[in-house]
């Protein structure tokens, strides 16, 4: 009974979180993210590459350059900005293990960076990999 | 217990003379409206050292031997350490006094740290088992961030009502002898738990416990309510703040004005984007130590009830699904005794 009023108390004191500019700015800088790959696919295609190729080198640049940016305190001043915009696009993933391994690499490099790696990235891995599991069984059926 | 007041407080006969503090903080600290409290600013995170653990008892040592020279005594002088920080097992503390080789006490209240810290070396003093007790908080914003949350390079947006664990360290040289100010009395608190999970929020977990020690502390002593000119709690920030205000108002509390909150002061909202302010064990011993003891010092202040607040969750806690206990310890600070 208490808690339940006290609840009430809290939550009417608590600001609300800015939705729309929040989504504005998840546009922008996952749209910005976006259009940089595309850029980088056009430009690899039109060098030659092949489509299966190109995709993989294309996911391998903005990997490398997501670490690089992380490392250097940048990332995270993008994702402090543009929020999901830049946590769901395979950049975030990639901050999402260059940033753990970073901050646990003085606990050495096995239970340090080898293990603290996957810390937010382990469960998208283990999970997307079961959803994977059960769309391809269920698609082997209903094709 | 002639000492014992009412249901959890107390009253020292002898009250212990608080003889020098000291605060040390960290960069971002330093360019917040308190700066010039502070006895050292550090323009390094690291302080020289490798990790952010180590760093945060390199803050904690250097601070407590800044408090113990600033009395004009030595480290043989202290009889009890008493220290409390957030790190697992009270590392912070343990490796800061580790070269000190005075008699430790180590301490976990999380952000009531100073509070207990100094509730209980005033009692040693007052029991007279200590001439001299050092009473310490630290925390450190990278070693509380790894501990509790994600890490500094992780692209994440800050909940509103996230507090920001402050850097820095306050110590309290308590003694026998002394011209004040001194310790005059303190309530223990229990533990409050109503119900909150979000911690993200963690103002609204300590806001009942903070709310029900300043009334343990006023209904026991039979104290006035207009008796202090100052009720500064820890680390509430701004939402958790009001609802204390509330709480207490709800209960016939008509002193809301004189209530302040260390968490508020030490950060300034707008320009350092901290969210609903500062946290940790660090905030209100620094803030103590260095912004307050100078008005008690001036003048400004003559008597004030220092309400250190703690959230006692861990992350393992938290993700079993527990909700997050508050605790809030009163510590009575006059200019005369």
């Amino acid at each position: 009974m208490k808690e339940q009023m006290y609840e009430e108390m809290v939550n009417a004191g608590k600001p609300k979180s800015a939705v729309l500019q929040n989504c504005a700015r998840a546009f922008l800088v996952g749209g910005i993210i976006c259009a940089v790959a595309q850029i980088l696919y056009n430009l690899l295609m039109s060098a030659g590459f092949t489509r299966d190729d190109t995709g993989l080198l294309v996911a391998a640049i903005l990997t490398v350059t997501t670490i690089l940016l992380t490392a250097l305190r940048i990332y995270d001043r993008v994702g402090k900005f543009g929020g999901a915009g830049s946590f769901v696009p395979i950049t975030g993933f990639a901050n999402a293990i260059a940033a753990p391994a970073i901050e646990h690499k003085k606990e050495g490099l096995v239970l340090g960076v080898g293990a603290k790696m996957f810390l937010i990235a382990g469960p998208v891995i283990v999970y997307g990999t079961l959803a994977s599991v059960i769309v391809g069984i269920i698609y082997y059926f209903v094709r | 217990m002639t000492k014992h007041f009412g249901n959890a407080s107390v009253r020292f006969t002898n009250p212990p003379s608080i003889i020098s503090t000291a605060a040390i903080v960290g960069p971002k600290e330093g360019e917040g409206p308190l700066a010039k409290y502070f006895d050292k600013i550090s323009a390094d995170t690291l302080f020289n050292k490798d990790t952010w653990e180590q760093a945060e008892s390199e803050l904690m040592r250097q601070t407590i031997e800044l408090a113990i020279q600033k009395a004009g005594l030595t480290t043989k002088d202290i009889n009890y350490i008493f220290a409390g920080d957030l790190l697992n097992q009270n590392s912070g503390s343990v490796y800061g006094a580790r070269s000190l080789g005075r008699p430790f006490f180590g301490l976990f209240g999380a952000c009531s740290a100073i509070g207990m810290a100094m509730a209980l070396g005033a009692m040693l003093i007052d029991g007279g088992f200590a001439d001299n007790v050092v009473a310490n908080a630290s925390s450190h914003f990278c070693g509380a961030e790894k501990t509790f949350r994600f890490p500094l390079e992780l692209g994440t947006q800050r909940s509103p009502t996230a507090s920001w664990t402050v850097t820095g360290d306050g110590a309290v040289l308590l003694s026998s002898k002394g011209e004040g100010p001194f310790v005059t009395a303190a309530t223990t608190g229990a533990i409050v738990d109503l119900d909150q999970k979000d911690v993200n929020h963690m103002g609204a977990a300590m806001a009942p416990a903070a709310a029900e020690v300043i009334k343990a502390h006023f209904d026991d002593l039979g104290l006035p309510h207009d008796y202090y000119d100052v009720i500064a709690t820890g680390d509430l920030g701004i939402y958790g703040k009001k609802l204390t205000e509330q709480l207490l108002q709800d209960s016939g509390f008509n002193f809301c004005d004189r209530l302040t909150d260390c968490g508020i002061l030490i950060f300034d909202k707008e320009r350092q984007d901290t969210h609903a302010g500062g946290s940790g064990c660090g905030c209100s011993a620094s803030v103590f130590a260095g912004y307050f003891m100078k008005k008690l010092h001036s003048g400004e202040i003559n008597k004030m009830l220092l309400v250190p607040t703690g959230a006692l969750h861990s992350v393992v806690t938290i993700q079993q699904g527990e909700t997050i206990p508050g605790i809030a310890h009163a510590v009575a600070i006059e200019r005369n005794m």
